[in-house]
């Protein structure tokens, strides 16, 4: 058997230098206007939807979407400057990075015109957040497991059970939902799961807050009693979510986003180091760029094969896993590589934030061990 | 000339690869040449072993004659008039066969003569200096003095093609390798990293080198095609683990079949797409001749310590995943492994790229580092 993994060369066309200098002056813009404050770095990557308005009345959500909803017909390589510029600089993209990363994507492929009329060009204006229910109290990585029901009845689809971390749930318009509808199959347990699209406003829904261990309130408990779900918000086919469920996986897995959320902590470790470091911190600071750079155009690499129309899934899971990996121990790296320099209070409190929120980068979106299987099975082993 | 042509000798298939990990669907007559002719001739096991040498050499001369020998020579000089791109995926492809022939050196120093319309001779080549802090001066009358550290091949090449140092000029010469003092010394995998010493060591040929070519560029020429070398040796020694754990039973099943032996795999997988992500990224930096100095630097040195660190942890799986039987003399792993860890140090060793890398970024400032990685 043949299972090919590629990374192709590819560098983003010089044009699109332009698009980067113009998030750069909005950003810069945004900053001096006070919208969020960079040396905030991790803590300001939150939710402000009137910053979001504004990323979206610049064309900068749903970029690749069709125009007939509201998107700019651009390519996934012009997103990925976006996308990329806005995550180095921690801007608060909250309010619609899901929605404009996945939900939209689903949503396109997979709902009625009548919603994708109405949905999209409020996601691409930038007022429409979205969140992920997936995960449930006894269903993490093993989505399959998901017991939360939505039964077939007169009324529409009739939803119980409960979905947890579901990040931004507060804050939500919409949820895409995953939820049982039949029992597994015998000699297939990946049966019976269906995708919806839920109105969070819809009664019977309760959103309980999960604060994390930094103190902050992202995640969320969300109850589901007895909701009633219309058919014509099923995301594709009864019972085989299953199906749908990849190529998804390589917009959610290979961004810059998924390398980049510590960033400002090497950023940091180049000003504390100062203009001559000492050896230790040269060689330790080049071996971090080196890492960075390598990852980055692996990612790039995988933006040019999304946008050949091809699905490079099992490249997506390996971006991922080596870039949590790699956002994961930036922190301890810069801790060390800065023990010997002099070090500032914004250093210290951005390097206690970032090693604070260290832990979740290796599980958010797919923890490496189910990535880990996911190449296995790449490589013909499962 | 007639180049990569095929001969009836080499007309044997290769052996199609379980896992076909590829830069590029661009077919390159180049790569599939070398895959066909090392496949031919290059059992690692059989060209190791003592008395054998009529084979390697029977190995070279098939690769001499089908021109790959001479691939970044251009036509006009009577090369191969591959590009860069085209080079660099040849000795990826050559790595995955872990034999002990001078064909990155021959390459390189081919390259480096023809940069400078020097006409490149017969026979296999090496290139110097080989270590960054390693200088030679050439005097008024051509003569050569100094001294370059493991100088790869050097024993077995007939010429040298070396950039010394006239004032604060660089100029390119060829020099007879026979001229030159040698002190023998050895890679971590036994191959020759001999010490050159030139005592007025008159050149054949010497031309002033070009804006743009010195001993840097002759280091980031070396630094590009080990980590083509060492990412096609991750991804034959990727495939050679692969299979090994779906042969070898232990507990009544193949371990393959063992959670910790997959996620090993994965582990073995991800660094040798790193390796061929940050190899052929430089390769094609290299090959464009568009990239701004620093930016190619960080490609440069980004592809020599990304594949460097993917080399070391790599060659680690492979070994636990083979168990006692891969550090066995008779099992080819080592073959693979220890021309990893020996390609790691040659043009430059990871650490030593990183306090390179490191300080041009520190001098640039914080404010400089993200514009720099994003810049292309």
């Amino acid at each position: 058997m043949t299972t090919p993994i590629r990374f192709d060369p590819i560098r983003l066309p010089p044009a699109l230098q332009a698009l980067r200098a113009e998030v750069r002056a909005f950003l810069a813009a945004e900053i001096d206007a006070g919208a969020f404050d960079p040396d905030a770095a991790g803590t300001a990557r939150g939710y402000n939807l009137e910053f979001s308005r504004r990323v979206g009345a610049r064309g900068w959500i749903g970029m690749t979407w069709p125009r007939k909803y509201g998107g700019g017909e651009r390519s996934y390589l012009e997103r990925y400057v976006v996308t990329e510029e806005m995550s180095a600089a921690s801007a608060p993209v909250r309010a619609h990075f899901v929605a404009d990363r996945q939900s939209g994507p689903i949503l396109l492929k997979y709902a009625t015109e009548r919603i994708k009329a109405e949905v999209l060009p409020r996601i691409v204006r930038g007022e429409c957040c979205f969140c992920i229910g997936m995960s449930e109290p006894g269903s993490g990585s093993d989505l399959f497991a998901a017991r939360t029901r939505a039964v077939n009845s007169n009324a529409g689809w009739r939803v119980y059970g409960t979905k947890v971390w579901t990040t931004e749930a507060h804050h939500s318009d919409y949820m895409i939902g995953l939820f049982r509808t039949s029992p597994p199959a015998k000699d297939d347990r990946r049966h019976g799961l269906t995708q919806f699209l839920v109105d969070m406003k819809w009664p019977g829904i309760k959103v309980n807050p999960i604060v994390d261990m930094t103190g902050r309130h992202d995640f969320n408990e969300v109850v589901f009693d007895d909701v009633v779900v219309p058919d014509e918000y099923r995301l594709g086919e009864t019972d085989l979510a299953w199906r749908q469920a990849t190529s998804e996986l390589a917009y959610e897995r290979s961004g810059p986003e998924r390398f980049l959320e510590t960033s400002y902590v090497l950023f940091d470790l180049v000003r504390v180091l100062g203009e001559k470091p000492d050896l230790r911190g040269a060689e330790g600071l080049g071996r971090l760029a080196a890492q960075l750079h390598v990852l980055r155009r692996m990612s790039v690499s995988v933006a040019g094969m999304l946008e050949q129309g091809k699905e490079p899934v099992l490249e997506a899971s390996i971006v991922k896993d080596l870039g949590t990996v790699w956002e994961q121990a930036l922190p301890a790296r810069a801790r060390d590589l800065a023990a010997f320099a002099e070090k500032d209070s914004l250093f210290e409190q951005r390097l206690a934030y970032a090693t604070n929120i260290a832990p979740k980068l290796t599980l958010q979106g797919g923890t490496s061990e189910v990535l880990r299987g996911i190449i296995a099975r790449g490589l013909g082993l499962r | 000339m007639e180049v990569y042509r095929t001969s009836a000798a080499l007309s044997t298939p290769p052996r199609p690869s379980r896992l076909a990990i590829r830069m590029s669907e661009t077919s390159n007559l180049a790569a599939d040449t070398t895959r066909r002719i090392f496949g031919d001739f290059g059992d690692p096991q059989a060209l190791a072993r003592a008395g054998n040498e009529d084979l390697r050499a029977s190995l070279w001369r098939a690769l001499e004659e089908a021109g790959l020998t001479r691939a970044w020579v251009p036509e006009s000089l009577g090369g191969a008039g591959a590009s860069l791109a085209d080079g660099f995926e040849l000795l990826r492809v050559a790595g995955g066969f872990a034999v002990a022939v001078p064909l990155a050196e021959t390459l390189l120093a081919g390259w480096l003569l023809a940069q400078s319309g020097i006409e490149v001779p017969e026979g296999a080549l090496t290139a110097a200096p080989a270590r960054a802090a390693d200088r030679l001066a050439i005097d008024g009358a051509g003569r050569i003095s100094g001294s370059a550290r493991a100088v790869p091949f050097a024993r077995d090449a007939a010429h040298v093609a070396l950039v010394a140092r006239r004032g604060d000029r660089a100029v390119v010469a060829l020099v007879a390798r026979a001229r030159c003092g040698l002190e023998p010394s050895e890679s971590q995998a036994g191959e020759p990293r001999d010490m050159l010493t030139f005592d007025a060591v008159p050149a054949l040929a010497l031309a002033e080198a070009r804006p743009g070519l010195d001993e840097e560029r002759l280091l980031a020429m070396g630094a590009a095609a080990r980590a083509a070398q060492i990412s096609g040796a991750l991804e034959a020694i990727l495939e050679r683990s692969a299979t090994y754990a779906g042969e070898r039973v232990a507990f009544a099943r193949p371990i393959a079949k063992f959670q910790a032996v997959q996620h090993a795999l994965a582990r073995l997988a991800s660094e040798t797409a790193a390796a061929l992500a940050a190899a052929g990224s430089a390769a094609d930096a290299l090959d464009g001749g568009e990239a701004p100095a620093e930016a190619l630097f960080l490609e440069v040195a980004g592809a020599k310590i990304r594949a460097g660190e993917a080399a070391g942890a790599g060659a680690a799986i492979a070994h636990q995943v083979h168990g006692a039987i891969g550090f066995s003399a008779e099992h080819p792993l080592h073959r693979y492994t220890q021309r990893l860890w020996a390609w790691r140090d040659d043009f430059g060793g990871e650490a030593e790229w990183a306090a390179r890398l490191g300080r041009m970024l520190a001098a640039r400032g914080a404010d400089a580092l993200w514009p720099l990685i994003a810049s292309r």
